[in-house]
């Protein structure tokens, strides 16, 4: 049964390591529905969030196999119920479009979306929330005229009591170390 | 690379050297004792080689001219293979980078510890279409276990030990360093410590406690088990181990094509390989076992068969190093992570002896069909042509299992793997997981370095051999005595063979000409000869092995041969076909 699962990688910074990860999907013919990446609480080290819809044994071979990569730290996986997650849209309209009504206004707020910038010209309008959510707002305004949207990757948080990353690293390191 | 170059700083100034990049990758090699290199000069590598001259004028490293950069790198898996050492090999950018491709894929594939230097352009240069620059990073990244660009001379002493480890430890795999000609021409202070930790990477997992203690319950209340061996056994050096654990439990045990070496093929308890062109009994007894305990060992799928259909009766025990292989294919019951050097042994000493008498004994009726309906006729055959199977048997009656076969890929690979006597560990060099036609004879070449004082046999075919023959300019140039024996059927016999079974007897593109192998043998001064007859064959194999230069002989060997057994592709294990069905 597909589904949809969010993949958490934590690595070393290394060059050409996004591709190293990212080649496992392609050799599966796995499409990444979302992708982010940046430094995570601990400097140095670097959390990809990656979104895809797979099955199960599916999924748990592809995580055993991002985790064998070198300067891979960790990896795993979380079904939807397991995270808080949000993404960030942006949605450039006519700035006359808003002005000739109060309707937009009243989108706005009922989405608990704010207004990030505004100019004769255009206004961008800003809202986190879910795709499904970001998305109904995006519908919504296109009445009015959409001149741009874009929507970000998904960030992610779990709900599990995992172990902290910096005491699986502490233990990482003080390790004895293993030859061959 | 950015870490690399952080703790890179941190090194004691007081015992360093000033050098120049080139004179530090050979001076680390020498500290790895890698002193043979195979590889091919070019253009962007030309700096390392010029200070490498020096450097083998004092005979502190050794360098093997190879005719082409595939030759390079199969010669270094060769000699990692029988060695069970670390293969070394140079090339140049572009196009010499690009050429040790196919090689790294097979390394990689089957777990041979390799690293391979590279040249690069200038780093100024990157990226810019340059002459011969590849992106051979980006290229090489599916087929290498680490990969890493050197941009900065004082980036290659760590590079190079972080290599080393990361290609040894663990389950072994290539490696692939990138440098630019920048980073070899520029100077750095030299010091070097071997690595032999990396904080992202655990090269051998954490057994737990109560796997062995299922494993052993398991292993005791088994009435059918049977254990089957990969190439985990021989990279662990447990060759010793797996003997007292079946000699203690007296488990029958079974072999996957590069497990075989690992148990002496004499031995009361093997009852041979595994899988498509594997022998009758341990291939049915897969699917009759209430327990198979697999030893280092990935469950590929020309061992397996039909998944859904493998060994539905029997419990697993997994003896893993690599934790991704566990459950990846076929589910099992319990997963001994580690070391099996170590794990089996613990092992070993809590199971109780036994003998297993009857199960074992149940082998013997399928080992006797398989003996007349395939094995009598292909290592005896009474009419005409010369069998595959024959010259094998010739080459054990000769030499008695004093040998490593090294084979190419095809028909005579089975026939060789399935009939040669293996009496001494690591006495198998082949191409398995990636099937690599063109492997032969430059890992005979690499096999003859890593053990000069074996013998060394070459079981080729003439489609396999074609394709890297210019090797035979190595083994010319170096004198190696490494006897080749190509058994010449006129055919992509492997192909040939399943056009036959499977597509109708359509032989597309698989009748192939070839030259006359013993004048192009003698073209490189080499000796050799023609065999068409079983007596010839007996005299020229006593004049093989009596010759103490390279020999080679081209055996004419039955056109039409069939391999027998067989699992066709996607069929369950125990429904395997003789070839004397009407």
């Amino acid at each position: 049964m597909y589904q949809e699962y969010t993949i958490t990688v934590f690595s070393e910074n290394h060059i050409g390591l996004l591709n190293r990860i990212t080649l496992n999907f392609t050799r599966r013919k796995l499409n990444i529905d979302s992708l982010t990446v940046s430094e995570s609480a601990i400097k140095g080290i670097y959390k990809f969030t990656i979104v895809v819809y797979c099955s199960k044994q599916t999924i748990i071979n592809l995580v055993k196999q991002i985790e064998k990569q070198i300067d891979v730290i960790r990896a795993f996986y979380l079904t939807p119920d397991e995270i808080l997650h949000q993404e960030i849209a942006m949605y450039k309209i006519a700035t006359s479009a808003l002005l000739e009504t109060n309707e937009i206004e009243g989108i706005i707020r009922q989405f608990n979306a704010r207004i990030l910038e505004m100019t004769k010209g255009y206004t961008v309008i800003e809202k986190t929330g879910h795709k499904a959510e970001t998305q109904e707002l995006f519908e919504k305004l296109q009445p009015y005229g959409v001149l741009q949207f874009v929507r970000s990757g998904r960030v992610a948080i779990t709900r599990l009591k995992k172990e902290l990353l910096s005491n699986y690293l502490r233990k990482l390191e003080n390790k004895q170390s293993v030859l061959v | 690379m950015e870490t690399l170059t952080k703790e890179k700083t941190e090194v004691q100034k007081d015992k360093s050297i000033r050098v120049t990049g080139s004179e530090a990758l050979l001076m680390a090699l020498i500290a790895e004792e890698a002193k043979i290199i195979f590889g091919y000069p070019g253009g962007a590598i030309m700096p390392v080689y010029d200070k490498l001259m020096d450097y083998e004028l004092q005979h502190k490293l050794k360098h093997i001219l190879t005719r082409h950069e595939q030759g390079a790198i199969h010669a270094a898996q060769g000699f990692a293979r029988v060695s069970g050492k670390t293969g070394v090999c140079f090339a140049t950018s572009g196009p010499g980078a690009a050429n040790l491709i196919t090689g790294i894929a097979d390394a990689f594939l089957d777990s041979t510890p390799v690293v391979c230097f590279t040249g690069q352009v200038y780093s100024h240069l990157l990226g810019s279409d340059a002459f011969q620059e590849t992106d051979i990073v980006g290229i090489s990244m599916p087929v290498t276990k680490w990969n890493f660009q050197v941009r900065r001379a004082d980036e290659i002493p760590e590079a190079v030990a972080k290599a080393f480890y990361i290609a040894k430890s663990g389950r072994p795999g290539p490696v692939l360093i990138d440098l630019t000609k920048d980073a070899m021409l520029n100077e750095l202070d030299f010091s070097y410590k071997k690595v032999d930790k990396i904080r992202s990477y655990i090269p051998v997992p954490e057994t737990k406690q109560y796997e062995f203690e299922k494993a052993v319950e398991l292993i005791n209340s088994a009435k059918k088990p049977l254990a089957l061996v990969g190439q985990g056994v021989i990279l662990a050096g447990a060759e010793k181990e797996l003997e007292e654990f079946v000699d203690k439990t007296g488990i029958p045990v079974a072999s996957t094509l590069l497990g075989l070496s690992a148990l002496p093929s004499e031995h009361p308890l093997f009852t041979g390989m595994l899988g498509m062109h594997g022998n009758v009994a341990p291939n049915v007894k897969t699917n009759e076992a209430d327990l198979l305990i697999a030893l280092g060992m990935r469950f590929d799928d020309r061992v397996t068969g039909k998944v859904d259909t493998y060994a539905p009766n029997a419990k697993k025990i997994h003896f893993e190093i690599d934790k991704a292989e566990v459950n990846k294919i076929i589910n099992v019951d319990v997963a001994v992570l580690g070391n099996i050097k170590q794990t089996l042994p613990l092992i070993t000493n809590l199971v109780n002896e036994n003998c297993h008498e009857v199960w074992s004994n149940s082998f013997i009726p399928y080992k006797d069909e398989e003996k007349r309906r395939v094995i009598n006729k292909e290592l005896y055959p009474y009419n005409g042509k010369i069998s595959m199977g024959e010259v094998i048997r010739n080459i054990n009656e000769t030499l008695n299992g004093e040998a490593v076969l090294v084979t190419d890929v095809g028909q005579h690979q089975m026939i060789a793997s399935r009939y040669f006597n293996f009496k001494n560990k690591r006495s198998l060099v082949s191409s398995g997981g990636l099937g690599t036609m063109g492997f032969g004879l430059p890992a005979a070449v690499g096999a003859k370095f890593g053990a000069p004082d074996k013998n060394i046999v070459l079981v080729s075919g003439d489609g396999g051999f074609q394709m890297t023959l210019q090797e035979l300019g190595t083994i010319a140039h170096n004198k190696l005595p490494v006897k080749m024996i190509v058994l010449n059927n006129n055919y992509l016999g492997m192909v040939r063979q399943w056009q036959e079974l499977f597509f109708d007897e359509r032989y597309a593109s698989t009748s192939i000409t070839s030259p006359d192998f013993v004048v192009l043998a003698s073209a490189y001064g080499i000796k050799g000869e023609h065999v068409h007859s079983h007596n010839e064959l007996v005299e020229a194999m006593q004049r093989l092995w009596n010759c103490d230069e390279p020999y080679l002989l081209e055996v004419h060997v039955a056109k039409k041969g069939n391999v027998f057994p067989m699992v066709p592709a996607g069929a369950p294990v125990d429904r395997m076909v003789f070839g004397d069905e009407k």
